[in-house]
């Protein structure tokens, strides 16, 4: 028999694939996929009926609580809200968008140069090494909230000339100088991760210390690093707000200047509405690319 | 005689109080092979990355066409660059390409313009057979495959002499043969190497002279005939007894 012959009469039973033969599912097989139908169909339901039950008893519960009605006037009075929110918005983007791009970057080149040197072995940089040790030891170490504090005030306490006194400025040191620090961690993890046979095989080949970090070590370093790393992007953009302690108007200062005006808290929840629009796509993501370098390991892992 | 491309002397390494290798002298004339044989952890290993710089040797002396490599003095990275070593675990740098992995060192360390790098490791490809490969990831390929790539990146710096160590070691029986009639290829075509296996067989086939080492030392050496199948030392006897029961001989 000829494979043309074994192959096609185009039944509409026939597989999505070919091996040469002609396969139709035997009975057993369609009994199968009916009850794994069943089974999903089942499934679907308890889950439903599950969620409706808890999330509608805790509704419930608030909604009929004595207070609800004055919170909602004063949480949820969304078209107050609405015309305060230009404003809310103005302060998100004049500081905490600029705040974020600025440190992101700044953090980034600071972390990375920081992590290097903890890591390099040159007795040249020992002096460097311990330096950049105590740094992270110091900066990871202290709530950041009290280095804004302290940069915010201490620096201009000292009445240096030609040193800032610019709030907005000194709050962007204070952010960087922290999450330089925790970058610099995270990105030397990822150094050290990268397996020790991966170096001896790019300097058995004559690459230099040097190249072998730039060419072999970092980038497989930062691509595992790169999902914790966009978590603590998500982290900055939110701590951006607490440069409002030193007089910046960010949108949680202008929010709280407006609540503080009206004694209606609507405008914090405002702004709480703004940083999740910015930080939920971000999370979604980062979820993204971990679920894919685990894959990627996962592969590696196999071959 | 013309002079040998690899003198190892009297050269012993500890790591801490275990002594790993002790006592060492070889000799690797050019265009042969040396093989060295011994169970898991008799310093075959240690020795060829003492060979390679990897590990600092902690007595004797190394020299590479008739110079010393083992002087303090000594720039590693010019040595390793007259040096090709293939590991058991392939060490294919995973995110590049085929044959990014290997025109890297042509280009970073010797100084190759791309194209010609790129040209050179095609004719490689071709040579032995994984032209198609060129444009994949390392894990998209077999072990054989990655083992082989991994020999053709260390040839493509023209290196004088080529350490392999237990390159078949981590591969399903099936895919070691692929990787064996690659160096034999490279045997015939004149490579100088220097290999650690299990493989008995192969070591017949390509070596010049085989070394039996037990517990860091050089116990017995010898042409691969009398080695393999006259030995004279009772513990390469036994050696050769239990790899024989293994089904590997």
């Amino acid at each position: 028999m000829s494979e043309d012959v074994r192959r096609g009469d185009g039944s509409p039973n026939s597989a999505p694939y070919s091996f040469g033969g002609e396969w139709t599912p035997s009975d057993f097989e369609i009994q199968r996929r009916a009850d794994r139908k069943k089974k999903v169909r089942k499934n679907a339901f308890i889950a439903a009926f599950s969620s409706i039950f808890v999330l509608g008893t805790l509704m419930t519960i608030i909604v009929t609580s004595p207070g609800w009605k004055v919170l909602s006037a004063t949480f949820f009075d969304w078209s107050y809200g609405f015309t305060i929110l230009p404003k809310i918005l103005v302060g998100f983007f004049e500081s905490n968008v600029i705040l974020t791009l600025i440190a992101s970057a700044s953090v980034a080149v600071i972390g990375l140069t920081l992590a290097l040197i903890r890591t390099s072995r040159s007795p040249a940089l020992t002096p460097f090494r311990i330096l950049a040790t105590i740094y992270v030891d110091m900066f990871r170490g202290i709530p950041m909230l009290l280095i804004i504090l302290l940069v915010g005030f201490g620096i201009p306490a000292l009445q240096l000339k030609g040193v800032t006194n610019n709030v907005f400025i000194l709050g962007i040191i204070a952010v960087i100088i922290t999450y330089s620090a925790y970058v610099a961690e995270v990105i030397r993890s990822g150094i050290l991760t990268v397996h020790p046979s991966q170096r001896a095989a790019a300097r058995s080949l004559g690459l230099s210390n040097f190249q072998t970090l730039r060419y072999v070590v970092l980038p497989q370093a930062l691509r595992r690093v790169t999902p914790p790393l966009l978590n603590d992007l998500v982290a900055l953009i939110k701590d951006t707000g607490l440069v409002s302690i030193l007089g910046v108007t960010d949108a949680i200062r202008a929010a709280q200047i407006e609540a503080s005006r009206t004694f209606n808290y609507t405008p914090y929840v405002i702004a709480a509405c703004i940083f999740l629009l910015v930080t939920i796509p971000l999370t979604r993501y980062t979820d993204r690319t971990l679920r894919r370098s685990i894959e990627r390991q996962n592969a590696q892992g196999q071959a | 005689m013309s002079m040998p491309v690899l003198e190892v002397k009297e050269v012993r390494k500890a790591f801490g109080s275990e002594v790993v290798l002790e006592d060492i002298s070889i000799t690797v004339p050019e265009h042969t092979a040396t093989v060295l044989i011994g169970a898991s952890g008799s310093g075959k290993s240690t020795l060829l990355r003492c060979i390679n710089l990897l590990e600092l040797v902690d007595d004797g002396i190394i020299k590479l066409d008739g110079q010393e490599i083992t002087s303090v003095d000594t720039d590693p990275d010019v040595v390793r660059r007259k040096l090709g070593m293939v590991f058991q675990s392939f060490n294919l740098f995973p995110h590049m390409k085929v044959l990014e992995n290997i025109i890297l060192a042509p280009m970073r360390v010797h100084g190759m313009s791309r194209d010609e790098a790129t040209e050179k490791a095609l004719e490689l490809l071709n040579r032995f057979g994984l032209s198609e490969k060129a444009d994949q990831y390392p894990d998209r390929l077999s072990g054989g495959q990655q083992q082989r790539v991994a020999i053709i990146r260390s040839l493509a710096v023209a290196p004088r002499l080529l350490l392999l160590d237990e390159v078949t070691s981590a591969l399903d029986p099936v895919l070691v043969n692929e990787v064996l009639s690659t160096v034999r290829e490279l045997k015939d075509h004149g490579m100088t190497m220097v290999l650690a296996t299990h493989e008995m067989g192969f070591a017949r086939q390509v070596a010049d002279e085989v070394c039996f080492l037990e517990k860091g030392r050089i116990l017995e050496w010898g042409t691969p005939e009398k080695m393999l199948e006259n030995p004279t030392n009772p513990r390469t006897k036994d050696f050769l007894q239990r790899v024989h029961e293994a089904g590997r001989l």
